[in-house]
């Protein structure tokens, strides 16, 4: 039995199960678009967290992307608060 | 402490998503009264709209999560340097799956390095919250990036 495997937790907290992680990590996968439109049922927890990992450098390229492209449209902007209310009942719709 | 998260966790995000909307909004505007001149400041402006981004959301979020926790305290500590280094972890041990490999997996899945360094404040955590955390983590950037992409349409017509 190894106990070299444990992980760098501090010891003395209630002991987490490995059942418990495999729940938490379906979960994950119902978010995780690439996942969750596969159809098997058979993914493994570690492919979970390999998506997940994918998924969210994927989101933080789009945030940069979206973000040069705003700075280039802020030259164009007169942002009044007429606008921002178009926009707000445009995003909360 | 018993929040009642599961039960109005869809009408939280909604509220996130409007408290997100507003404060970006108005950092936006603030960034477009310093208009640039030089093109060191055009590529500042781009840092600067995405800062504003994250920070927007993190303010959302508020002090609720640990990773919003975490994201706020980075900025705060970070006022000198505007670039962002996000530590991609590339290391990737791939174990051979012998007898229980369910057992190993799941042992892997403990330390999961890569997951620890791309959301904020994961260092340290243990796995369990960290795992709660990132679905909270990913449902924030997916909504962050969809109003991202409707004011950039808005702006492009």
């Amino acid at each position: 039995m190894s106990s070299g495997r444990r992980s760098r937790q501090s010891s003395g907290s209630s002991r987490i199960t490995d059942d418990q992680i495999i729940e938490l990590v379906s979960k994950l996968r119902q978010l995780v678009p690439e996942i969750r439109e596969r159809r098997s049922d058979r993914v493994s927890a570690s492919k979970v967290l390999q998506e997940t990992c994918n998924y969210i450098r994927n989101l933080h390229r789009e945030v940069d992307d979206l973000s040069e492209r705003l700075s280039q449209l802020l030259a164009t902007i007169d942002a009044d608060s007429a606008e921002a209310a178009i926009i707000r009942s445009l995003i909360t719709q | 402490m018993n929040n009642p998260r599961r039960l109005s966790s869809s009408c939280s995000m909604t509220n996130i998503k409007s408290r997100f909307t507003h404060g970006f909004l108005r950092a936006l505007s603030r960034i477009n009264t310093r208009k640039p001149s030089t093109t060191r400041e055009i590529c500042k402006r781009f840092l600067r709209v995405k800062l504003a981004a994250d920070a927007s959301m993190a303010s959302a979020v508020g002090s609720r999560r640990a990773w919003s926790r975490a994201m706020l305290l980075k900025m705060r500590l970070r006022r000198r340097t505007c670039r962002d280094s996000r530590i991609t972890n590339d290391k990737k041990k791939k174990k051979k799956m012998s007898g229980s490999d369910q057992k190993e997996e799941v042992n892997g899945i403990r330390k999961a390095e890569e997951l620890r360094g791309l959301v904020p404040g994961g260092e340290s955590m243990e796995i369990c919250k960290l795992l709660d955390e990132t679905a909270h983590y990913i449902k924030c950037l997916s909504t962050q990036v969809k109003v991202m992409t409707t004011i950039a349409d808005f702006y492009s017509l």
